[in-house]
């Protein structure tokens, strides 16, 4: 009976280190070092003081930043619903042979740095990039068009990087939904459209919620799309810590920053698990 | 005939359906009178849920005709044709509360609030589960499903109700219950019914009509009885119940009873009510349930007509009935299942068999590989 009490322990203790050492250990070093100093010289000094809290609330520039954070990753999870539910309905409804293939390559961009390919719209909307290059052969304008370094840039960067995770997660949900409940709406007198406002509509919410939840985060916690495409008024809160812990050297304040951070996610997170269930994540991942 | 027309609710005329190469359904026609309960019985992949499937609209019928009520429905869509559809899964709406689950297909035909209301209840009042219209399919058990996707197919009064094997996801117990409810409800409403089912109890139990499909073909359609007790086919009396099949000939018609002499040199009395001429190659067919069975010092003097003695070479026992497998003197071996009535046989035991002339059907016989 006792022996049967530690397996489980001992079955689950490398997964378990390893969540420990590579997830838990570093976030409480973070909370640890957001309550110290930094001395003028750059070394931290170990205290505990809410100074760099204080800090970030002192006036309207840090707060500032994390609205807007939070405002482009509401405009982000908008763009990706819009742009990822039809194609997820589409292969849901899809009987081609070619289905399986073209969820495939829902997930190709996945196979290509991260880097590379927010690096490459660059190439695509810079001056001297291809569209303009394009727009000015066919002489539609006169002078390049500033494509780059606009919110706009930043969210196609965001968008391509974030819509496959949007698509899966709606597939999932709508793959889910039993046939016979859309047939049985037919039968009853709906049309087409009713049967999907009715039936498919609702049922797949779940994968829309899930779906929503994961780009919000994702998109609150990216630096690389604002770094690479964003201007001087594009910053998100990510590149905040990463420029005061970078390029400042001022980690208890990036640490507060990121606690920040992290409490604003968690309450999102820890909301969404209360009333949604976060297992509806894990089902996109999981195929069918 | 125009008259017996119109009391038809639904008719096929020469449906054909093919999924690429294979011919799912192949020429069927029937006919569905007003009020009654139709059963498309078979086995799986015979073409049954292919029909209704057709008949709801939900599959469109690669040639052939249907009509519902005399009206040609081949080009209208599923949501106009005034259906009742039950499925196997129940299909209700996981995230409607039942009264909005009954009341989805008034919703659709214009129906005031205040009638709906009046209607949802009369229809769980007729499944007779009045008070739960606040509750959530999930909250209620698989046999109370199906009874509120029972009342929410008869609450818009469809023209034909069609069950896509209704009972199959239900208890043994359970299914006897929904058995007699459906039927129930069926007579009172007198609703025209198309059910389909691979179960025979739940055939020759409920329906007014039986048609059997194998392979997308009608095999034969007719009142329980007859198609349980006449099988014209071979399929037909393998599949419904358990048969012994004998390759033999049409030896004299004596006394309105043909003499069927079998391969192995037995004689058998039929009374079988086709008309047959002396040598027609047949088959003779007999349930293993209208064998009587008896110990051999206990078998009566008098006979039913086809008298024979043997051997129990096999038996198990199923509670209420055992079956027996014996050896006849001579060389046949018939099954046999028979309702114990004091102590079942043992293997081994020498038993006299008999069978009344009524119970030995004949089939056109095809032996010609089984005379060798």
């Amino acid at each position: 009976m006792k022996k049967q009490n530690w397996q489980p322990w001992a079955l689950l203790s490398p997964s378990l280190s390893a969540i420990l050492l590579l997830l838990v250990i570093p976030v409480l070093f973070i909370i640890v070092y957001s309550f110290w100093l930094r001395a003028p010289t750059g070394a931290v000094i170990p205290a505990f003081q809410l100074g760099n809290y204080a800090r970030f609330f002192e006036d309207l520039f840090y707060p500032s930043i994390l609205f807007r954070t939070i405002r482009v990753s509401l405009i982000c999870v908008f763009l990706c619903l819009i742009m990822g539910y039809i194609p997820a309905y589409f292969f849901h409804r899809s009987t081609s042979r070619f289905r399986q293939a073209l969820i495939l390559l829902v997930l190709l961009p996945f196979w290509i740095s991260f880097i590379i390919r927010t690096m490459s719209w660059i190439n695509i909307l810079g001056t001297t990039g291809f569209l303009n290059h394009l727009l000015l052969k066919i002489g539609i304008i006169s002078q390049p068009l500033s494509l780059l370094y606009n919110e706009a840039a930043v969210l196609m960067g965001l968008i391509q990087f974030l819509l496959p995770f949007m698509i899966l997660n709606i597939f999932v949900s709508l793959e889910g939904i039993d046939k016979n409940l859309l047939e049985a709406a037919r039968s009853m007198g709906c049309n087409e459209w009713q049967a999907f406002r009715e039936v498919t509509l609702p049922l797949s919410l779940p994968g829309v919620s899930a779906g929503c939840l994961l780009v919000f985060v994702l998109t609150a916690g990216t630096y690389l799309p604002p770094m690479i495409l964003g201007g001087p008024g594009n910053e998100m809160i990510a590149n905040l810590i990463f420029n005061r812990v970078i390029g400042t050297l001022d980690w208890p304040f990036g640490s507060a920053i990121s606690v920040i951070l992290l409490l604003l996610l968690g309450t999102i997170v820890w909301t969404y698990n209360r009333y949604l269930g976060i297992s509806q994540i894990f089902k996109a991942f999981k195929g069918n | 005939m125009e008259s017996s027309q119109k009391n038809m609710v639904v008719q096929l005329r020469g449906i054909v359906k093919n999924f690429g190469k294979l011919e799912a359904v192949k020429k069927i026609d029937l006919d569905v009178e007003q009020g009654s309960l139709v059963t498309l019985l078979g086995p799986s992949g015979c073409g049954k849920t292919t029909i209704l499937r057709m008949i709801a609209g939900l599959e469109h019928p690669t040639a052939g005709d249907i009509y519902i009520k005399g009206r040609l429905v081949n080009d209208i869509p599923i949501h106009r044709r005034n259906l009742g559809m039950i499925f196997q899964n129940y299909a209700l709406f996981p995230h409607k509360s039942i009264f909005d689950n009954v009341a989805f297909g008034l919703k659709y035909r214009n129906v005031s609030k205040t009638d709906i209301k009046e209607k949802v209840r009369k229809a769980l009042e007729m499944v007779r589960l009045p008070d739960v219209g606040d509750r959530y399919p999930s909250q209620l058990s698989g046999g109370q499903q199906q009874r509120i996707a029972l009342a929410r197919a008869i609450v818009i009064e469809p023209d034909v109700l069609l069950m896509d094997e209704p009972l199959s996801a239900l208890d043994e117990n359970l299914r006897e219950d929904m058995r007699r409810e459906i039927d129930n409800l069926q007579q009172m409403l007198g609703v025209t019914t198309i059910f389909v089912t691979h179960d025979q109890r739940e055939a020759l139990s409920m329906s007014d009509k039986i048609v059997v499909l194998n392979d997308g073909v009608l095999q034969q359609e007719g009142p329980p009885e007859d198609v349980y007790n006449i099988p014209t086919n071979r399929f037909v009396a393998d599949f419904l119940g358990s048969s012994n099949f004998y390759p033999g000939r049409v030896m004299a018609k004596e006394n309105g009873l043909y003499r069927i002499r079998l391969e192995t040199g037995h004689e058998f009395l039929s009374n079988h009510p086709f008309n047959w001429n002396q040598g027609d190659k047949i088959e003779l067919v007999i349930r293993a349930q209208k064998f009587y069975v008896y110990a051999e010092n206990n078998a009566p003097d008098e006979t039913l007509g086809n008298s024979f003695k043997g051997v129990i070479k096999d038996r198990s026992y199923m509670g209420g009935e055992v079956s027996y497998f014996i050896d006849l003197e001579g060389g046949l071996s018939i099954h046999v299942i028979s309702i114990v009535n004091i102590r079942a046989l043992k293997i081994g035991d020498r038993v006299a068999v008999d069978v009344s002339p009524r119970h030995c059907g004949l089939l056109p016989g095809q032996h010609s590989i089984a005379a060798s």
